[in-house]
């Protein structure tokens, strides 16, 4: 999910340049220097993720997990996306300097607005935890497809059609990502439940246990 | 695999101090971004071409990594034409194009291929860390420089995990189709990451404490090894002249 450069209009640019900065700065602020390491290999494992090609039909689409993400960092989800949109850009060139900042709201900020309203749910009884987190997964890529149509409309109202058409074809992104979300929370719950937030539990890890 | 293709090089872009080619990208990028005038647009992307004639990149790579972009543009130049509100429309046969749509999908083109190239140009062409060391220079903040090495220190130890859990799915038989049995498979792949990513960062964190860490990365390269020179200075304030001349005269 990605707008391409040198689409979007100059004020949409800075609004997006200036919401990643005061994401970011927060994010910053909300991450200790021991959990920069942390951070870091969230962000190698999200830039890894994004290679991640799953079929669907006749074709394949590639893993976004921003939902993910969100839920085990947080805030600091800001600088993390924006970190691994910075190696993204420097390793395949999918973007350039001026769109950095839009597409790393365009990611982060579902993250961090789906993980306060779902994280709290991740403990409770099943299947309660599940539904969160299809709902954090799909509403992630729902809530980012719906940033790009607004950046889009915003920098010029006959884009209004091709919005349209991004939102609508992410749909079956959606469904995956949820459905991803979803068995990648149960996943972590049965190996490392103490990696989702809000776990009070056991912290022995999985290479503890007998 | 994740490679750095147009990292290493001996020419005299990839001489020129990073801090310049930093600074320098980014200013032409957004002069590109906001810029009107059909005429800077085309200078824009003539001078970023020279730059990586300069840089002397290979011309097949870079255009490959221009085709990747090219998907959106294409929608764009499919859809707009036969959407946009407002006149004068172009009959065609059977469609009628607006002419100014056909302006607006050429300038996003062009500003598109330009701040790509520009980009592969100037700062595809240093190392990662020396991208990070930079940074540092400009005063970036330093936890979020610390972050971006820390990540590009460990993405591709991450990607050799994914290859392992993809190489043992195979053994086993695993092959992809649209179902659920592949979404799941995929998805504790994905687990597995994040979880030995945890894993690893933990251990990373121990022994960084165990090596006197307390809070502070210190970035030593001074880039000294890098030329700030008055030619390429020159060329490159030139050259921002002449967009912004263009653009607002």
């Amino acid at each position: 999910m990605h707008i391409t450069e040198g689409i979007l209009s100059a004020p949409v640019l800075i609004t997006g340049g200036v919401l990643a900065a005061t994401g970011t700065a927060i994010g910053l602020k909300r991450l200790d220097y021991d959990h920069v390491a942390r951070t870091g290999l969230l962000a190698a494992a999200f830039f890894v993720a994004s290679l991640i090609h799953v079929p669907l039909g006749p074709t394949n689409i590639h893993l976004i997990m921003n939902g993910i993400v969100g839920l085990l960092l947080g805030w600091p989800a800001f600088p993390a996306i924006l970190t691994a949109l910075v190696l993204q850009a420097f390793f395949f060139q999918f973007g350039g300097i001026t769109t950095l900042g839009v597409n790393t709201v365009i990611m982060a900020l579902p993250a961090v607005f789906w993980f306060y309203v779902c994280a709290p749910w991740l403990h409770k009884k099943n299947p309660w935890p599940i539904v969160a987190a299809f709902i954090c997964g799909f509403g992630s890529v729902l809530a980012g497809a719906l940033l790009v149509a607004l950046a889009l409309v915003f920098t010029e109202e006959n884009f209004l059609r091709i919005a349209e058409l991004v939102v609508v074809a992410n749909l079956p992104v959606m469904i995956i990502e949820g459905l991803m979300a979803a068995f990648c929370v149960a996943f972590l719950k049965k190996v490392q439940p103490s990696l989702l937030p809000g776990y009070t539990g056991d912290r022995t890890t999985w290479e503890d246990k007998p | 695999m994740i490679v750095e293709p147009f990292a290493s090089g001996d020419s005299a872009i990839h001489k020129t101090d990073p801090r310049l080619k930093i600074v320098f990208a980014t200013l032409f990028s957004i002069v590109t971004a906001v810029a009107q005038q059909s005429a800077t647009l085309i200078v824009a992307l003539v001078l970023a071409v020279i730059f990586v004639l300069a840089a002397r990149l290979s011309i097949r790579l870079v255009l490959r990594r221009l085709i990747i972009v090219s998907g959106f543009l294409l929608l764009i130049w499919l859809i707009l034409p036969l959407t946009y509100k407002g006149t004068p429309a172009v009959r065609l046969g059977p469609f009628t194009l607006a002419q100014p749509a056909i302006v607006l999908a050429a300038h996003v083109t062009l500003k598109s291929y330009t701040i790509v190239t520009v980009f592969m140009a100037l700062v595809a062409t240093m190392p990662a860390a020396t991208l990070g060391h930079a940074l540092e220079r400009l005063r970036v903040p330093a936890k979020l420089v610390f972050l971006l090495l820390m990540t590009y220190r460990y993405i591709f130890v991450v990607e050799q995990e994914y290859r392992r859990l993809v190489r043992a799915a195979k053994i086993r038989g695993f092959r992809p189709g649209t179902n659920l049995h592949t979404y799941r498979t995929y998805a504790y792949f994905a687990g597995m990451l994040f979880l030995r990513a945890s894993e690893r960062a933990e251990q990373v964190t121990r022994a960084m404490k165990c090596r006197g860490f307390h809070g502070k990365f210190y970035c030593l390269s001074d880039l000294s090894t890098y030329s700030l020179t008055k030619s390429m200075l020159a060329v490159m304030a030139a050259g921002l002249c002449v967009l912004a001349a263009l653009e607002w005269s």
